[in-house]
């Protein structure tokens, strides 16, 4: 194994998740089998714009809110 | 033509041409809109069905939540399978947030899933009223316009409180007719009308519509559109509500622009009372 495939702790929607590392929120997407269309990421509560996704890394310990539209009056 | 068009006043001639609603939109924030009912997608049995209850209620415009993903089942139907954002304007609510930084919290995730600055803001206080809790969404309207959302904003019955987010920015005064969820109609039908003869932007009757006679009353007030969700898709057959919702409004909307007979207290015959057989 790589020295870097470390792994790291997320917290997502609440549940904890671990993910071998360095880990991006591109590749978090991609591992959680979301349409990255129809989502949108809060990482530790700032707000990833989808076109950063590739370029932001996670660390251990991030806290992520990922959401889409349901149903609401 | 075999008809004299003579036969016509000019008034009726004229009034021929409005008797669409293609021929009445609305304006809210730059956009225009032929349907006056906004429907919600919250509580339906399915996706199938809210698709099919949203295209028999002529809707334009739909409300929508934001929730978490469900993280376990990730393949899962979404509402923008069924309902189509392309087709439908997307206006995302903060149901659910009792806190001004809960809302805008909420709204900023949702302009990120969707790009829409169109939003609905919600600041509840908690049940059994729910009722708008008008200090957090003024301070919840305030950061929201400040960056850069317009607001449509679901408000109290109060004159002084709609004006207030008028004058702040809002781009739409959404009062409750009644508690959300609660089918009891317009209960304070004066204050509707001092709100909307105070407004210059559109004012929407949101919450408390229970059947279709609710929302034409709504529209009779002069309301520009009404804002239904609970009595469309909690009704027996969803589907023929809807209908009968679009006609409710389409009718109260009719009714207003054409101008009621005043009420009065006794008889007035319809037929002449001259000309009678002796």
């Amino acid at each position: 194994m790589d020295v870097l495939s470390k792994t790291i702790t997320l917290t997502v929607n609440g549940e904890a998740l671990g993910l071998p590392g360095p880990q991006t929120v591109a590749g978090l997407v991609a591992h959680l089998g979301l349409d990255v269309r129809k989502v949108a990421v809060e990482r530790n509560r700032e707000i990833v714009p989808r076109s950063t996704y590739a370029a932001t890394a996670l660390a251990d310990g991030d806290v992520l809110e990922i959401v889409h539209f349901i149903g609401g009056g | 033509m075999a008809m004299s068009s003579k036969s016509f006043t000019s008034l009726a001639a004229a009034s021929m041409d409005s008797l669409t609603p293609t021929s009445d939109p609305w304006m809210v924030a730059g956009r225009s809109f032929n349907s006056r009912l906004i429907v919600g997608t919250g509580k339906y049995v399915d996706l199938p069905t809210t698709a099919a209850a949203i295209e028999a209620s002529g809707a334009e415009m739909v409300t929508v939540a934001v929730r978490r993903v469900n993280l376990s089942d990730p393949k899962a139907p979404m509402l923008q399978d069924y309902v189509s954002p392309s087709r439908y304007t997307y206006l995302p609510n903060t149901a659910g947030c009792f806190t001004a930084d809960d809302a805008v919290r909420t709204l900023r995730l949702a302009r990120e899933a969707g790009g829409w600055n169109l939003v609905k803001l919600e600041v509840l206080g908690p049940p059994p009223t729910l009722y708008p809790d008008m200090a957090a969404t003024m301070e919840a309207a305030a950061a929201l316009i400040k960056d850069g959302f317009e607001v449509m904003v679901y408000c109290s019955d109060d004159p002084i409180a709609a004006k207030r987010l008028e004058d702040m920015g809002c781009v739409a005064i959404m009062p409750l007719g009644a508690p959300i969820g609660s089918g009891l109609g317009v209960q304070n039908p004066l204050m509707i009308q001092m709100i909307i003869e105070n407004a210059k932007v559109p004012v929407l009757v949101d919450a408390g519509v229970g059947t279709a006679y609710d929302a034409t009353f709504a529209m009779e007030l002069g309301c520009d559109a009404v804002l239904v969700n609970s009595a469309i898709a909690m009704a027996q057959n969803p589907i023929l509500m809807a209908r009968a919702m679009k006609a409710g409004v389409e009718a109260g909307r009719l009714a207003f622009r054409a101008g009621r007979i005043p009420k009065r207290a006794a008889a007035n015959p319809s037929s002449p009372t001259t000309g009678l057989i002796r």
